[in-house]
């Protein structure tokens, strides 16, 4: 019955909590290399379903707070609480890939995709973290190690047709165009079914058409699925649009927080921005 | 079954009983080609057509559709077809007005709408038609979960209010299906509209159905054949093959996952039979010259071996010779080495035949299908009469002519005008709400005026030389047609659209649209920068480049239709800015009447052009282009030779 299909048929939110409720909380970490300080007592909340962009200028320190929370970077104070599955998961104490297990997904600023393998394989290799049959039944190929893969590879076509590739499928990513590739990344972050994206400026370098189709699909991402995004965007329009709250750093200290409309009228957000 | 079926759903009903496992239909969907077979396209249908009668659609209302190629279309015209209702397709990328247009023109009661875009358009327009449509029915359902208006249905929803109704009043939908007629409406189809707003012509199942029949008299299909949808369903040709013939015939219709893996899927399906317009088989062309141009040396070096030996086959069956058993064992060779591979490329390998129709297709882009031993035949018709009047035969093709006549059609010119004449039950009862348009279509006799000017050769076979609007009186006095230069300049890979003025004025000019996509390639190989489409087409280099292909068009036309001045416009030409029609044909007088100061700048004096156009984005906002434009004269070699012919 091809008919009732339509739409979609895999959940892609991996939280297991209502939406509103807090995701994240990020305690009052502190981040330096050497003497120098990139992040100072920075403490904010992630709500699920919600859209939260993180602003500031160059240097405000907004990738090493999402460094911070894949655990790329280890804070020297403070720590990162990530609630799923009715456990607390302490980010600060675990390790990048126990992160990406409990429910975390990013996506990065220059691309990270395996540029020689095709599209369908880098979207695979994002449902990964999920598969559960071990190396010696994958070898095999047989029964439930089959099955499994059968499943994700079905799964993997409801994200195709979210992000409307189905055109590029069994292309190489390395020969595809800019925009396409951001694409790619997204849909690997989505492939593990996260219960939280993060999103590292996912439309840095885009022209206006590209720009706004990946705004779509976030937005599609986040309406449809109930998906939480943390992203970090320069574009003010993008994130004045997109975003349910605002979070501002500067000099690696949070200087404010609000709807996107309260953070454009607050004063210590408008000197950052023009440098007073 | 006793009586031979008059409708289609009547059709329908008949392949259900008589195969109703055999697949009807398949669609890409998650890239796996899910089947539907006739009984499930039948019980569809059936659910659809109640669904909307709970809905209250009635016998003198229509059901608009607009949306890619999906089986969804197809069972909602069905539907309402069988609920003794019509349908009428709009083209999918028609914007907000024109879908409005349509709308409002063909009094629709419900709209079924592929996507959030399609339903976002008739948002748009609700408050304006709030009165006459009661359901917008949309089935992809992606973007539209937070949609809160309650004119808003998912097609599933129907087929359940369909499902429950078809419980308590079982054997209602037979009996509305047994009570149609072969008078009854069908479709209204929209006219391509090269000279005044679409109109929409009014289709009944034996218009489509005789069509059907005595086409498939010439060129019979088997249940078995493949066929891919993948043009507009709102266009008659496409309706012509999916619908009428597919249901006719009961081939199985094939259709893609998306827009842009229509190539892919067409390799995938290998098609025994295809119908597209001339803008198609051009592409295909352009693309395999491009590739060629890129690929290795030796593919290359067998390409232009093998190319020669397929020209020389193809002219040889034109004139209806025996080739040598030299030139045999030669193409035989080619075959093999190069023209299979290409057709497997292009998804032509299995085809039976192809026709192209629409529009008149360039004579080489008709001699380089044959070479490859493609079977392209050209198709003459019109919405008006079902799509297709005139065919060529299999083994008697010339690429002047359109081909002789399907059976129980007549085709007459008229005397004083030259006008193509045609008769046949395929003829459109009249065009809806227009008897004075009507009138003039369709005389006494029943006589429908093509508005074509042609002649019969002396085989009886027929050669279209243009719209009778658009033929031109050359200074020797002779007739000739603007669109065959068109399509000669069109050959060229690097030309996408031209538009050629002539007739009123003293000599022969053009307007010439750069292929954006290969000559940005051509200018890259060549390392030559540029920025946008209006930078690139004003770049010296792609002015020499266009020039030569001007050249070499003008070389077989006579003396007095030769170009002598022509300039490369700054913007494509656009169906949304109501240069093209839906159908991407060239609307001439809109485009004349849009840059008179450009052709004004042709037969002038000066060598360059300022312009200011406006143009039309997706969302309906507009934004004004600055340049300036430089003419290319070809004086030089023209005006000896035109001297010499006046």
């Amino acid at each position: 019955m091809p008919l009732q299909l339509r739409g979609f048929r895999y959940p892609l939110n991996g939280s297991t909590l209502e939406p509103g409720q807090t995701q994240l909380r990020v305690e009052n970490i502190s981040l330096s290399f050497g003497g120098v300080g990139a992040l100072a007592g920075v403490s904010l909340e992630v709500r699920q379903s919600e859209i939260l962009a993180i602003i500031g200028p160059n240097g405000a320190g907004k990738t090493s707070l999402l460094n911070s929370i894949s655990g790329l970077y280890r804070p020297q104070r403070g720590r990162i609480v990530f609630y799923n599955h009715g456990r607390e998961y302490e980010l600060t104490k675990l390790k990048p890939h126990q992160i990406a297990a409990a429910g975390v997904a990013r996506s990065f600023q220059n691309i990270e995709l395996f540029r020689h393998m095709t599209v369908l394989d880098n979207l695979m290799s994002g449902a990964h973290v999920h598969m559960r049959a071990g190396l010696f039944s994958s070898l095999l190929y047989w029964g439930p190690a089959q099955r499994e893969q059968i499943e994700f590879r079905d799964f993997i076509e409801d994200i195709i047709d979210l992000l409307e590739i189905p055109a590029i499928r069994y292309k190489k990513v390395g020969a595809l165009a800019y925009g396409l590739q951001k694409r790619v990344e997204l849909g690997r972050a989505l492939a593990m079914r996260p219960a939280i994206l993060l999103l590292d400026e996912p439309m840095a370098g885009m022209n206006t058409e590209e720009k706004e189709d990946m705004a779509r699909f976030i937005l599609d991402v986040n309406e449809e699925h109930g998906v939480t995004i943390v992203l970090i965007e320069h574009d003010m329009g993008v994130v004045m649009d997109i975003s349910d709250r605002v979070v501002v750093l500067n000099f690696g200290r949070k200087i404010a927080e609000g709807t996107p409309a309260e953070v454009s009228q607050n004063p210590a957000v408008i000197e950052a921005y023009l440098g007073h | 079954m006793a009586q031979e079926p008059q409708t289609l759903p009547q059709y329908l009903r008949f392949r259900a009983r008589q195969a109703p496992d055999r697949v009807a239909m398949r669609e890409r969907i998650y890239g796996i080609w899910s089947p539907i077979t006739w009984r499930e396209l039948y019980d569809y249908v059936k659910h659809f057509a109640l669904g909307l009668h709970v809905l209250r659609l009635k016998p003198e209302d229509t059901v608009a559709i607009i949306g890619d190629n999906r089986p969804e279309w197809v069972i909602a015209e069905l539907a309402a077809q069988s609920m003794g209702s019509k349908s009428v397709g709009i083209y999918q990328d028609s914007v907000v007005a024109e879908v409005q247009d349509i709308v409002t023109r063909s009094k629709a009661s419900f709209i079924v709408a592929e996507d959030q875009e399609q339903v976002d358009k008739i948002i748009e327009m609700w408050p304006q038609i709030q009165g006459q449509v009661h359901k917008v029915i949309y089935y992809d359902p992606k973007g539209l979960r937070n949609y809160t208006e309650d004119y808003l249905m998912y097609f599933p929803e129907v087929l359940e209010l369909g499902r429950k109704f078809e419980e308590e009043n079982p054997g209602f939908y037979e009996a509305q299906v047994e009570r149609g007629r072969a008078d009854d409406l069908a479709i209204l189809s929209t006219t391509s509209g090269t000279t005044a707003r679409p109109k929409l012509a009014m289709l009944t199942h034996r218009n489509l159905l005789s069509m059907a029949k005595n086409l498939m008299a010439v060129d019979p299909l088997e249940p078995d054949d493949e066929y891919v949808s993948f043009l507009p369903l709102a266009w008659i040709g496409e309706q012509m093959m999916c619908v009428a013939a597919g249901l006719y015939v009961g081939f199985k219709i094939n259709f893609p996952e998306a827009p842009e893996t229509v190539q892919h899927d067409i390799r995938e399906i290998g098609p025994q039979v295809m119908f597209s317009p001339p803008r198609i088989w051009e592409n295909m062309v352009s693309q395999v010259q491009v590739k060629i141009e890129d690929t290795t040396r030796l593919k290359r070096w067998f390409y232009n071996w093998a190319m020669p030996i397929g020209y020389a086959m193809a002219d040889t069956r034109f004139r209806k010779e025996e080739p040598s058993l030299g030139l045999r064992i030669k193409y035989f060779l080619a075959r093999w080495t190069v023209f299979e591979p290409i057709k497997d490329q292009l998804g032509l390998r299995h085809l039976k035949r192809a026709y192209t129709g629409g529009a008149a297709l360039g004579p080489d882009v008709f001699r380089f299908f044959h070479a490859l031993g493609v079977n392209l035949k050209q198709i003459y018709g019109q919405t008006e009469i079902s799509g297709i009047a005139v065919v060529h035969r299999d083994g008697d093709i010339k690429f002047q002519t359109v081909g002789l006549p399907i059976p129980e059609t007549e085709i007459r010119i008229d005397e004083e005008t030259g006008e193509i004449l045609m008769r046949s039950p395929a003829v459109m009862v009249g065009y809806f709400g227009d008897e004075e348009a009507t009138r003039k279509a369709i005389d006494e006799e029943g006589w429908l005026h093509s508005g074509d000017a042609g002649y019969l050769d002396e085989d009886g076979h027929l050669i279209v030389i243009d719209r009778a609007k658009d033929v031109m009186t050359l200074a020797d006095g002779t007739k000739f047609s603007p669109q065959f230069i068109e399509n000669k300049l069109k050959f060229s890979p690097y030309i996408k659209e031209a538009v050629v003025f002539g007739g009123q004025w003293p000599y022969v000019t053009a307007f010439i649209n750069i292929d954006f996509a290969n000559v940005g390639k051509w200018a890259e190989n060549r390392l030559i920068p540029y920025t946008t489409y209006t930078d690139l087409a004003q770049k010296p280099q792609v002015y020499a480049l266009i020039r030569e292909y001007v050249v070499k068009a003008n070389q077989d036309l006579p003396p007095a239709a030769r170009i002598r001045r022509f300039l490369l416009l700054h913007k494509e030409l656009d169906a949304d800015d109501a240069e093209l029609t839906r159908t991407r044909k060239v609307r001439r007088r809109l485009i004349a009447q849009r840059y008179q100061e450009l052709i004004d700048a042709l037969y002038g004096d000066q060598d360059t052009v300022d312009v200011e156009t406006t143009i039309t984005y997706q969302d309906g906002s507009t934004a004004t282009i600055r340049t300036q434009l430089r003419i290319e004269r070809l004086e030089e070699e023209a005006e000896p030779t035109a001297q010499s012919a006046a």
